[in-house]
């Protein structure tokens, strides 16, 4: 026992040295002033309109996205829930791809479908010969809330139609034979039974929104500016910490609010289903107002992908055709000019990086994971609750809190590639975690204790019993933190130092200078990205284990 | 005059005829028994009936009215199914006053209703409860208080006792038949349990791979099963194939047991080529261990004792006679001498209960 408690120490020292010490350093930088206490800045933040404004700005527009996403995902989440087609488990895939897209290339999706030299705008002018681009909806509300839309509608997918495919069609059935009709069924039958999926899917999707900032940074323009964008400005441009200090706290509130409500509901959620496999509740309709739905839905679905197709058509087109010449640019470097280093070498940081990632979160979230699943141990609600923190805190916060506390020595790690691996593992073990947990909690403990009866050494049975069955969801829980790495933008951008500049950062840096160039070669490196993340994606649809996983 | 009228119905799904030219009718306050294996079709004709999935071909009407188009909500039907499907987000009393809410009844009619209807399964203080708090059995009435709440106009209830042990099941096939009958609703009750078809029915509906293949009241099937199939599920073993080999008053036919005459009325002609299927009634069968040497004009064979099958009140004698296999009663006389399995005996079998089935 001891040798396990000593070995979870390094997950507590690592907690507590790079998550609640650089915490407590936002607090102490916007409580503490001069004379103690000082409440000046919280003062300022909340009796200023401007920033009363933001958060009211950033409030109600998580609340439009998240509406969005619902009237987005529910009817896919019915499709793929209820029915049965050809090219489903391809199509649903597809469609959830959204869910681990990097912010940043959403963003750029949506400059390439909407942006003033976009595939719809260049389309229509010269479909119509016309001089200016029809479309202008960058740095408009628009745009942003198509984005969180297209963002988070993959998350009602995947949580609804989980419940959904499980949910007995009797259920329905035995209320239209009762009278009644199919409205009312779905009111008083359906709708109560998916409440608490869609609630957290919900919840889910707001708590994005709400700390969205790569999207609105890009697509938003100066004009609109969440908390998390806010909090960037007031710590990288304007130098104001405590103000940036106390925004932070009042974000953590909220965003530590919605988790808690979050928590709740899945408690909550047990009303108790006797739930089927889904073999038994999809039904083939061969109806024609089905069948119109099934199409109509699948070429919605290839609509709402439009700015991931949009953002690689663009990244190939070039003058009057299609050809290489953004991805060739990537690997010249003949401008030299603003960047310290090649794109090629950004890349390989950012592969680099993010493998160091997913080693650093393998190791904390193994540990956390096992001694979360084992039996009968107090207080294990108190640790999953303290592991999980990192989850409810924004990448900017977090960056913001690194370059207050992380920039004395011993503790100086500001000039370190070390500090950008350590704030994506602190974003990447929790999914580590959470893919880990539900298969150790279904490992059967006499396989455990067969083994040892047999004479196996712990370290034996670790290897040779847990390790073989967990190796899919560890699997799992490495890629999602590779994904986490490769796409990490709010953080990164507070952090990052030129010469070990990540590819999202690049994008950004790319889209701020002028020129055809520079806006191809973002393009290229987003669809560069974006290849890789998908193809993260398949390796999680193809290796966890179906239905259980709690992303 | 039948209430409900069913005419050559059919539905497939992909190449499989689920339900496949049925008809049947019933009348009012009728306890319809469908008997049939899993697989066999019985849950599509509920759901066609109900108007839950659409025919292929032919018709469903009731009280003369053609109902093809009607949705199910419209038909005024209900349906039980097996995993009873109770609402789990709302307690006992939400589940029953379902149906009457829907139809917008006012709330003391409705509270009036279910409390009559949870008094009718006798569950009269379980309204407040939450369903997964119910017992197996309870949560089967409150499915039936639930289903009857609304007052259908045909009650179809899908081996709604499937999933409870035995000795439940028992005393609450009884109790729901009692509840049928007192509230008088017509109903099909499908199950694939013949003592439970037996015990609950007025007329029996066997089906077999998509199609209906007998009807009528237990004692007329029971008395002249249709077929091998039927004759199986009612519980007959001792079925073989046999050929006619001479015919004088009665048949003279050679199988696996030896020659043997029939002479019974039968249920099936001999085919052309003299091959038939052979049903011999368990209960026409005596087995002695003495020669028998009783009256002339019986079927007298012998065989080995293989096995001694103890059912509870009785004994069951497997004989091997010939090259085939009896299924055969033992009376005290035969056991009195404590027989045991390997001992010869004289196996004889009344003629008349010898008889052709069609084979299946």
């Amino acid at each position: 026992m001891t040798a396990g408690r000593l070995l979870l120490l390094a997950p507590l020292v690592y907690l507590g040295l790079f998550f609640l010490y650089p915490l407590a350093a936002i607090l102490q930088r916007s409580l503490v002033g001069d004379a103690g206490l000082d409440l000046a800045s919280f003062r300022s933040v909340l009796g200023d309109p401007y920033y009363l404004g933001r958060i009211w700005f950033t409030i109600w527009q998580a609340l439009v996205s998240t509406l969005l996403a619902l009237a987005l995902g529910l009817p896919a989440a019915y499709l793929f829930a209820r029915y049965e087609f050809p090219g489903k488990v391809f199509l649903k895939a597809l469609t959830t791809v959204p869910f681990v897209m990097p912010t940043i290339v959403v963003a750029m999706g949506f400059v390439a479908l909407f942006g003033s030299q976009g595939l719809l705008n260049t389309s229509l002018m010269d479909l119509f010969g016309l001089d200016t681009p029809p479309i202008r909806i960058t740095n408009t509300l628009t745009i942003i809330l198509m984005a969180h839309a297209f963002y988070n509608y993959a998350i009602v997918v995947r949580i609804v139609s989980a419940l959904w495919s499980n949910l007995d069609p009797h259920l329905e059935e035995t209320a239209r034979m009762l009278g009644a009709g199919r409205l009312r069924t779905f009111g008083k039958v359906t709708l109560p039974l998916l409440l608490p999926a869609i609630a957290s899917s919900a919840l889910l999707a707001f708590a994005f929104s709400f700390t969205s900032f790569g999207v609105v940074l890009i697509l938003g323009g100066a004009q609109f500016a969440t908390l998390e964008v806010t909090i960037y400005e007031l710590t990288a441009k304007l130098f104001r910490l405590p103000l940036a200090g106390a925004l932070s706290v009042v974000q953590i509130v909220f965003t530590y609010l919605f988790l808690l409500l979050y928590v709740r509901l899945q408690e909550r959620s047990a009303v108790r289903l006797d739930l089927k496999p889904q073999s038994a509740t999809v039904r083939q309709r061969n109806r024609m107002g089905d069948r119109v739905f099934i199409a109509a839905m699948i070429l919605a679905l290839f609509v709402i992908l439009s700015p991931l197709m949009a953002l690689v058509e663009r990244a190939f087109s070039s003058g009057d055709g299609y050809s290489l010449a953004h991805f060739a640019r990537l690997f010249s470097n003949e401008q030299g000019s603003y960047f310290y280093v090649s794109p090629a070498r950004i890349m390989l940081n950012s592969l680099r990086f993010a493998l160091a990632t997913v080693a650093v979160s393998l190791v904390v979230g193994t540990i956390v994971a096992y001694f979360l699943s084992r039996p009968g141990r107090r207080g294990k609600g108190v640790f999953d609750a303290l592991f999980m923190l990192p989850l409810g805190v924004s990448a900017v916060t977090l960056g913001f809190g690194f370059i207050l506390a992380l920039n004395r020595p011993p503790l100086d790690l500001r000039g370190s590639w070390v500090i950008l691996v350590i704030a994506h593992s602190l974003v990447a073990y929790p999914f580590v975690i959470r893919s880990l947990l539900p298969v150790l909690r279904g490992l059967p403990p006499n396989l455990r204790e067969a083994a040892a009866v047999l004479g196996a050494s712990a370290a034996r049975v670790f290897i040779f019993i847990d390790v073989p069955i967990i190796a899919r969801a560890l699997m799992v829980g490495a890629t999602f933190a590779f994904a986490v790495s490769m796409g990490e933008f709010g953080a990164s951008l507070l952090l990052v130092r030129p010469d070990f500049t990540t590819m999202p950062i690049a994008i950004f840096r790319f889209l701020g200078q002028p020129g055809g160039a520079n806006l191809g070669q973002a393009l290229a490196m987003s669809s560069l990205l974006m290849a890789v993340v998908a193809l993260g994606f398949i390796v999680i649809e193809r290796f966890r284990y179906r239905n259980v996983g709690e992303f | 005059m039948a209430l409900l009228e069913v005419s050559g119905i059919s539905k497939s799904f992909g190449t499989v005829k689920a339900v496949d030219r049925v008809s049947l009718t019933a009348g009012p306050g009728e306890l319809i028994c469908l008997l049939g294996p899993s697989g066999c079709g019985k849950t599509t004709l509920l759901r066609l009936i109900a108007g839950l999935e659409d025919a292929d071909e032919g018709a469903v009407s009731f009280e003369g009215r053609e109902l093809n188009r009607a949705r199910p909500q419209q038909r005024g039907f209900g349906l039980m199914f097996q995993d009873l499907a109770l609402f789990p987000h709302m307690d006992v009393f939400g589940n029953v006053a379902f149906g009457l809410r829907v139809r917008h009844l006012s709330r003391s009619r409705v509270r009036e209703r279910v409390d009559e209807l949870l008094a009718l399964v006798d569950m009269p203080a379980y309204g407040r409860r939450r369903v997964h708090e119910l017992s197996g059995g309870e949560r089967q009435r409150v499915a039936l208080a639930r289903a009857l709440a609304p007052a259908p106009r045909l009650l179809m209830l899908d081996e709604p006792l499937g999933s409870l042990d035995r000795a439940l099941r028992d005393s609450l096939q009884g109790q729901v038949r009692a509840i049928l009958k007192e509230v008088g609703v017509t109903s099909i009750y499908v199950t694939h349990d013949r003592d439970e078809a037996f015990a609950m029915a007025d007329s029996l509906l066997f089906m077999n791979r998509g199609r209906i293949v007998q009807s009528g009241t237990p004692e007329e099937v029971f008395a002249a099963p249709a077929d091998e199939f039927v004759a199986r599920s009612l519980g007959f073993t001792n079925i073989l194939p046999g050929r006619v080999v001479g015919r004088s008053d009665s048949f003279k036919i050679e199988c696996d047991l030896g020659i043997m005459f029939a002479s019974g009325p039968q249920l099936e002609k001999p085919g052309d080529d003299g091959r038939v299927t052979v049903l011999i009634d368990e209960k026409a069968i005596a087995v002695s261990t003495a020669p028998y040497d009783g009256p002339s004009g019986k079927n007298v064979l012998s065989g080995t004792v293989k096995e001694k099958l103890f059912r509870g009140r009785e004994y069951v004698l497997k004989v091997r006679v010939g090259l085939g296999e009896l299924s055969c009663p033992a009376t005290p006389d035969t056991l009195a001498g404590g027989l045991k399995a390997g001992e010869q005996v004289s196996v004889v079998v009344e003629p008349d209960a010898v008889r052709f089935l069609k084979g299946s």
